[in-house]
């Protein structure tokens, strides 16, 4: 069994365990936002990064994807590690504001503050959508399409896919809900749970939007960005 | 064509080949690569042949179309031998004069040779040139000598031998213990060690193995992979079959940008003929190894040249890269080890067989062994491709080999190693170019890309150049090189217009340190380079843009205005003709002035003005 040492602390694991896994294990929190125990590890938020000691030389690497392996010196909260969260979410805070996930990463790892005008991005492709939809509701309904600035989500040509079965789990994993029901229309909404149940949540919302917990963006979205003054603030043209 | 059985067939063949063939008869080489194919070779192979029917020679003058010679600049060129007089920017109506030298006491077409730009002096021979003298041709030497679409002409320069070579008297180990002590670094551009890599792929019990050439060179300007595969694809299929060899593959592909058709038909070509000759397919040589490669073609993306998103490309799936560990030589393609090279690695190992390791170690610095090719480009007088010793200074690439910077104007800078490469300063013009001085500069060795600037270059464009073609080739799937480039790039651009602030400089720098560190693959971790270098480098022109809203190259068009000179105009109309937005007002013969309003800053007035009154500002 591969025996590792994270922050000083030996610890001895399982093979095929990750270095999220060991240190979660330890207690020591690492953040993140693509991961999901029940999904095989992605690793494009990058928030995970730890610092991974190799010979003399030493370099940040995402631990969700990080096999264990016998020997590693991981460190999870050196300075280079919490500097490069730091920017990481101060990224993340710019490019999808109105999330509340996002805000309480950023307030714990103590950013305060965003240089970069807010783009109000509905989505930050961490893919969790994706790989619930494939992995454990075995309906593959919705990818991404196109590549870069121009990378989405969403079902193959069409708004609805014909394999979906509108469970909703998609909404239910997304940290900052990109596939959220836009109001009762049954042919383009993904989910239109609403409309089956009373009191329909049109009733008492007025922007129509998806209830299913834990959706943040719903909550949120209305009031922050009121509130916030953001230099140069703007809402750019959705570039999809 | 019968197969070969061993290598005593192989000797046969080549000793076959080499006899049908008399060196004294009169052979026109005419380069049929991209560039020269671009310039008119066609037209060039077309002329010669029909004036050589017209001369009756066609039977006794051989004529054929090789591989890229590397002097794009002069294309088309061409070679006649026995001689090796070397002809350069020849047309189709040379054809007459040229076929007519041959009968004519052999006196070479004196205005086709090369004339020496300082000396004024016209070069007979290729390797006399100074563009061709300072280089040394491991890889490349045997472009301008072989039909690539003849296996004949491969077998004639020695080619295949290294393999039977191997096959009859290596053991693996022994192979994968050359290469090492070759000390030959993978070629692509990161510069792990070839050996260290095959010794990993050895260790792993898992089976099949596979053998990949990456062949997807995305670099803008960058052009060495692909007049290899068109010049001399047999030399990386024999690399390929040592390899195959050597790590106990049975299956190999090469992926081919699919905007690289030369290549892929001469590959294609190359591939049937070593098949049909038993040196591709079962019981190569009679050794008992079999070994095939498959052709993919490439569906356009930059990150495919990545090895984990080229692979995922391979499998059929979107390219986008994974995380490693694990690397392709543990799980790669189709979940099996994988070892992954560049073409120019693989057209390596039979040299290292060939020479012996020693002798390849012996060229090069301490960590940088052989040779590598670099495409230099720019602002440079001899734009082409060029293969030097590792560890050779800038100065002599740009001065020696490229014969310095056009226009007598001052050297700036240079970008190594493609778009993601950094600029290194002219003030470092005597760093040896090894895989880590460069490294330590903030480039890096890259793919091989050698972009030259001067002193019209503005470094704070040439980032945001480079950060625009990363943004739109960065595949998406990790946040901070999705987000981070195309923030960089918005924040390069307000610099660019005149609306920076000073405090942006270190936001890109903690953007550019944070996409380096925490992005997936490649891609992203070396995306900063350009930024992070100019911003090392030249900081000072960020700051003139910035504090005193000025370009100092006059290239960032919200910071320049044109105007006219009217003691120097003489009135001549030039500028009115090919002014496209109406901007220039005057009357003939008297000064003429420039509407800013509607100057659309093109420069086209700037470059037809001969008193030279137009007034960059």
């Amino acid at each position: 069994m591969p025996k590792l040492t994270i922050n000083g602390i030996e610890v001895e694991v399982e093979r095929g365990t990750t270095v999220l896994e060991a240190a979660r294990f330890l207690g020591l929190p690492i953040p993140t936002l693509c991961h999901d125990d029940g999904l095989t590890p992605y690793g494009a938020c990058r928030l995970c990064v730890v610092e991974v000691a190799n010979g003399p030389r030493s370099k940040l690497q995402a631990a969700c994807t990080l096999p264990a392996e016998d020997g590693l010196v991981v460190q999870t909260h050196s300075a280079r590690v919490e500097r490069a969260r730091q920017l990481l979410l101060e990224l993340y805070v710019a490019t999808t504001p109105q999330s509340k996930t996002i805000q309480d990463l950023a307030s714990r790892y103590g950013v305060t503050q965003v240089r970069l005008a807010p783009e109000f991005e509905d989505c930050i492709q961490c893919g969790k959508c994706v790989r619930i939809c494939r992995e454990q509701m075995m309906a593959g309904a919705i990818d991404f399409a196109y590549r870069g600035a121009r990378r989405k989500v969403m079902a193959p040509f069409r708004p609805q896919s014909d394999i979906c079965r509108q469970c909703g789990a998609c909404l239910y994993i997304c940290p900052v809900c990109e596939l959220r029901c836009h109001g009762a229309e049954a042919e383009t909404t993904l989910c239109s749970g609403c409309l089956n149940f009373a009191p329909a949540c049109l009733d008492y919302h007025d922007h129509a939007m998806c209830f299913l917990d834990p959706c943040v963006a719903c909550e949120l979205a209305g009031p922050l960005r009121q509130d916030l003054v953001w230099p140069e603030a703007k809402r750019p043209e959705s570039p999809k | 064509m019968p197969r070969l059985q061993s290598r005593a067939d192989l000797e046969a063949r080549r000793a076959a080949g080499l006899r049908a063939r008399d060196p004294a008869k009169p052979c026109l080489a005419v380069c049929a690569g991209s560039g020269c194919t671009a310039s008119g070779a066609p037209e060039v192979l077309a002329a010669l042949r029909e004036s050589l029917q017209r001369a009756g020679l066609e039977g006794s003058v051989e004529l054929k179309s090789t591989g890229c010679h590397g002097f794009c600049e002069k294309g088309p060129v061409m070679l006649t031998w026995p001689e090796g007089t070397f002809y350069n920017q020849v047309a189709a109506r040379d054809a007459k004069e040229i076929v007519a030298s041959l009968s004519n006491g052999r006196r070479p077409v004196e205005r086709l040779l090369y004339r020496d730009p300082t000396s004024g002096q016209r070069v007979q021979r290729e390797e006399d040139v100074p563009f061709y003298r300072f280089q040394q041709r491991v890889l490349f030497g045997n472009n301008g000598r072989i039909d690539p679409k003849n296996i004949d002409d491969y077998l004639g320069v020695g080619g295949y031998a290294a393999l039977a070579n191997v096959l009859a008297g290596f053991t693996p180990e022994q192979v994968v213990d050359w290469v090492k002590r070759a000390g030959l670094r993978g070629r692509g551009g990161a510069g792990f060690p070839t050996g260290k890599k095959w010794e990993v792929m050895r260790a792993q019990p898992a089976a099949p193995k596979y053998l990949i050439c990456n062949a997807d060179e995305g670099d803008p300007g960058a052009f060495m992979d692909r007049s290899l595969l068109e010049g001399n694809p047999h030399s990386v299929i024999e690399g390929m079959i040592i390899g195959a060899f050597a790590l106990g593959a049975r299956e190999g592909y090469i992926y081919v940008r699919a905007e690289y058709p030369l290549a892929v038909e001469h590959f294609r070509v190359a591939l049937k003929q070593a098949e049909e000759c038993g040196l591709l397919g079962e019981n190569i040589l009679g050794s008992g190894l079999d070994f095939r490669i498959r052709l993919v073609q490439g569906a356009g993306a930059f990150v495919c040249g990545e090895e984990t998103a080229l692979i995922a490309s391979i499998e059929g799936h979107v390219g986008e890269p994974l995380p490693r560990p694990p690397f392709p030589a543990q799980k790669g393609l189709w979940g099996k080890p994988t070892v992954i090279n560049n073409v120019k690695t693989w057209a390596s190992v039979p040299v290292i067989v060939n020479r012996g390791p020693e002798w390849y170690a012996g060229i090069g610095t301490a960590g940088s062994k052989g040779t590598m090719v670099f495409s230099l480009v720019g602002k440079i007088n001899n734009t082409g491709l060029v293969e030097v010793p590792m560890g050779i200074t800038l100065r002599e690439m740009i001065y020696k080999i490229g014969g310095g910077i056009p226009g007598g104007k001052q050297l700036k800078a240079v970008q190594v190693g493609g778009p993601s490469g950094g600029c290194i300063p002219a003030s470092l013009i005597d760093l040896p170019i090894d895989y880590e001085a460069l490294t330590e500069a903030g480039s890096m060795m890259g793919s091989g890309g050698m972009v030259v600037m001067d002193e019209t270059n503005c470094m704070v464009d040439v980032a945001r150049y480079f950060m625009e073609f990363l943004e739109e080739e960065s595949c998406g799937k990790c946040f901070p090189c999705r987000v981070g480039t195309q923030r960089m790039r918005e924040v390069l651009t307000r610099i660019c217009q005149g609306q920076g602030a000073e405090e942006d400089l270190k936001l890109l720098e903690d953007l550019g340190w944070m996409v380096r560190e925490t992005s997936l693959c490649g891609l992203g971790q070396t995306a900063p380079n350009p930024v992070l270098t100019t911003l090392r480098y030249f900081r000072d022109e960020y700051l003139a843009h910035i504090r005193e809203r000025r370009c100092p190259a006059k290239v960032c068009k919200q910071l320049i205005t044109y105007s006219i000179e009217p003691t120097l105009c003489d009135g001549c109309h030039a500028c009115v003709h090919v002014c496209t937005t109406e901007a220039i007002l005057g009357e003939k013969k008297a000064a003429h002035t420039i509407d800013a309003a509607k100057c659309i800053k093109c420069g086209a007035c700037l470059e037809v003005c001969q008193p030279k009154a137009v007034l960059v500002t």
